[in-house]
């Protein structure tokens, strides 16, 4: 009798699965517009030319080894790679974005708004990255909840329902925001909506959760991308910030306590963080010439996709397609089609 | 009048509370509950012995191998390796949730053996972990989840000290068998036995299948099949906690003899592997999780499960480290060099293990310390007491953990003398 008779088969992870049935498919124009990963022109991966510059000189370094990291994670990456989001804050290297996100979810729900407090609403957006609720529920959060974002009609932002939901909900609750480039709608607040965000938030003791996985990519600056987050700082908010594209987890106010209880909840998950990926980072961001040659590739990309943009606008027009697709930005673009086109 | 005049008074007080509102949230802090966190045990060591400038600090805390240098060491093999990955202009797309296929089936080979019906018959799944802490969190999350039997899992006493917060935080409760015995510094097979024979049935044992931490003793063959028929007559659910392979005798077979044997005895058992140690990847976190399951369709939902418990953590796991690993692992020279490294650092311990006993007996130690000979890894329970430990940190910088545990790996040919007297200094 085996003791996992019982264990039933699980749905696959559907991004993945889309992947998966896009290399199964022998149709020769197939397009795989599932997984969020950058591709050139020809459809190909890209390695940046400055992480390949990089990594070269990782391998020629004969003074680095494998050794552990510390708990929290390598001390250069951590201070650069939160650098650029938020300023100088505390920060915890992690495993990608949804490890920082793990993180975050695991520090609330044994310390935010009393202790264990698995009650506390946890908001993520309508709709969001499909993730996000499991990592929260994983955590340990009973009452994950969505708040109005995506107006279907207009195809834009249901700021309304959004302030709504912020106006009405439990105090104290935690609200998972997307710094930039939105997932899955590619629809972002404007600075005026940001500010009156904010202040809904500060006003009603809210929880300030950002998700930042797009930095540089929705608009090609480094410095537009991270305005919201920077604006929320301004404002005094404690916050976290989870940060994917640079795999870090910021946390502003580098407080000594937070970081202590974080090391015990990282000591549990995975001891400490990989260094090959950090290093690369932190040489990148600590030098003059390669962070520059750094931004220069993210606007490369953020570039191609806003081309693409337009171009598929354009296509769509020139086919007799007039509806008003919105102002979009980032890599998503979230497009209304009925299952029964083709 | 009296009213009007508290009226006036309340009026006040409403103009001034707005602004004392916004002052109170601005200066409060959601963290002012947040106590400070202990260190933790192990690493704090690492930390202490950094700030200590005394010139013959020995840091004899964490398992990472030093060579006789004391100088980390990073394989040959795994240079080698660099270059050829370096080599292929590979790109940096995403695993999958489960990691890199020719790494897991790699690790696998190399618990299981080549041979192992197991494989042959495809019912394991092995999924590449965060090395061994997230493979052991990813098996207890696992447990947690879908194991029908009770919460407990017991953990022999003692164990590595993570072990405990890890299954706790995913929900598991955590008992101990005897398994240590101070009186001789070696295994209490009684001991062991007795308890494990008064275990509840489907209960979770872990077991460590060599060079355990932090005592460094092991049962022999003889004993692990007396305790692998009791586990079986008891029912209970085993999970192997391997990160010492190769490690322990410098022999990959021999180390993974326990594991093997108990597959072959008929557990289907849990197995967490780790190359921190035995590649000195310990960085790059590369590690293995496997469930031998009853036939290839239960592995298959199985590791649908895991993966839904996996994405939410990590999503995916790094590269680096597994292509490093499965690259030495499946080209013949690479991995006949790894084996000759691998051999080379077991046997570097156990002279330093021999030079040590030497060198107490030497400084006039009227002490039995054969069982630094005899136990096997790269720890050693050397028997101190805490006080003991606390001079030897403070009066002669020499750095472990309270538990007498230190690790061989920072012993040197030319500390180890020094070593010597310390110990002989606070024991005699």
């Amino acid at each position: 009798m085996s003791v996992f008779s019982e264990v039933p088969q699980a749905a696959p992870v559907a991004v993945f699965k889309l992947t998966q049935d896009f290399s199964n498919d022998q149709f020769p124009r197939k397009v795989n517009l599932g997984v969020g990963a950058y591709r050139t022109d020809e459809g190909q991966p890209w390695v940046l030319p400055v992480v390949k510059k990089v990594e070269k000189i990782i391998v020629q370094d004969d003074g680095l080894n494998h050794e552990y990291l510390p708990i929290l994670g390598l001390p250069e990456f951590r201070s650069s790679a939160s650098k650029i989001a938020l300023g100088d804050v505390g920060a915890v290297q992690c495993l990608g974005g949804t490890g920082a996100l793990k993180m975050g979810a695991e520090f609330l729900r044994r310390f935010y708004n009393g202790n264990n407090n698995t009650k506390t609403p946890v908001y993520v957006s309508a709709p969001t990255w499909e993730n996000h609720n499991a990592v929260f529920t994983n955590a340990g959060f009973e009452d994950v909840r969505p708040y109005k974002y995506w107006d279907a009609e207009k195809r834009g932002l249901d700021l309304a329902g959004f302030l709504g939901d912020l106006e009405s909900c439990p105090e104290h609750s935690i609200f998972v925001l997307h710094a930039c480039a939105h997932n899955p709608t590619g629809t972002d607040p404007t600075q005026d909506q940001w500010m009156q965000i904010a202040d809904v938030m500060m006003r009603r003791k809210l929880f300030v959760f950002f998700d930042s996985a797009y930095q540089g990519f929705a608009s090609g600056s480094l410095e537009k991308d991270a305005w919201a987050v920077r604006y929320f700082v301004s404002m005094g908010f404690e916050m976290f910030c989870a940060q994917s594209f640079s795999k870090n987890f910021g946390l502003y106010n580098n407080l000594k306590r937070i970081m202590s209880q974080m090391e015990k909840i990282v000591r549990t998950t995975w001891s400490n963080p990989p260094s090959q990926g950090a290093r690369i980072v932190a040489i990148t961001l600590n030098s003059p010439e390669l962070f520059s040659e750094w931004k220069d590739n993210v606007k490369t990309m953020a570039d191609r996709v806003l081309l693409m943009r337009a171009q598929l606008k354009a296509k769509l027009q020139a086919l007799g397609d007039t509806r008003d697709l919105g102002a979009h930005h980032g890599a998503d673009r979230h497009v209304q089609l009925h299952r029964t086109e083709p | 009048m009296a009213l009007l005049k508290s009226n006036k008074f309340i009026y006040c007080l409403g103009n001034i509370s707005p602004s004392l509102g916004v002052l109170s949230t601005r200066n409060s802090s959601w963290w002012g509950g947040v106590q400070m966190g202990p260190p933790d045990p192990i690493l704090g060591v690492s930390e202490a012995f950094k700030r200590d400038s005394n010139p013959k600090k020995m840091n004899l805390g964490v398992g990472a191998y030093r060579d006789d240098q004391g100088k980390p060491f990073v394989l040959s093999c795994v240079r080698k390796a660099e270059a050829i990955i370096a080599e292929k202009q590979l790109d940096k797309e995403y695993l999958a949730i489960g990691g890199l296929a020719e790494f897991n089936k790699s690790c696998a080979q190399l618990a299981l053996g080549e041979n192992s019906e197991v494989l042959k018959s495809g019912r394991n799944i092995t999924v590449q972990t965060i090395s061994g802490t997230g493979s052991l969190r990813i098996g207890a999350n696992f447990l947690s989840r879908f194991h029908g039997g009770p919460r407990d899992v017991y953990l022999p006493k003692p164990s590595w000290g993570n072990h405990t917060p890890i299954f706790r935080d995913a929900g598991m409760q955590l008992k101990a068998y005897r398994y240590y015995d101070p009186s001789n510094c070696g295994f209490d097979f009684k001991g062991a036995l007795d308890d494990i024979s008064k275990i509840p049935e489907q209960s979770v044992i872990m077991l460590h299948a060599c060079a355990h931490n932090p005592t460094g003793v092991d049962p022999r063959p003889e004993q692990w099949k007396e305790i692998s028929e009791l586990v079986k007559k008891r029912n209970l659910l085993v999970f192997f906690d391997m990160a010492y392979q190769g490690f322990a005798s410098g022999d990959i077979d021999r180390d993974a003899w326990a594991v093997r044997y108990f597959i072959e005895q008929g557990h289907n058992v849990l197995l967490s592997q780790s190359f921190a140690k035995n590649m000195g990847l310990y960085g790059e976190r590369v590690g293995g999780f496997t469930v031998v399951c009853k036939d290839a369709e239960e592995a298959k939902r199985v590791e649908s499960q895991l993966k839904i418990l996996i994405r939410p953590i990590y999503s995916n796991p790094p590269m680096n480290g597994a292509r490093i690993a499965a690259t030495i692992l499946n080209s013949p020279d690479l991995r006949s060099l790894w084996l000759e490294e691998v051999h080379g650092m077991a046997n570097r311990i156990i002279k330093m293990r021999e030079q040590l006993v030497a060198g107490l007996k030497k400084e006039g130690s009227t002490h039995n310390w054969q069982h630094v000979i005899d136990q096997i890894g790269m720890f050693c329970f050397t028997g101190l007491k805490p006080g003991q430990v606390e001079r030897l940190t403070g009066e002669f910088s020499v750095y472990m953990t309270k538990d007498g545990r230190i690790s061989m790996a920072g012993v040197t040919s030319g500390n180890v003398g020094y070593l010597a007297s310390a110990i002989h200094a606070v024991t005699k």
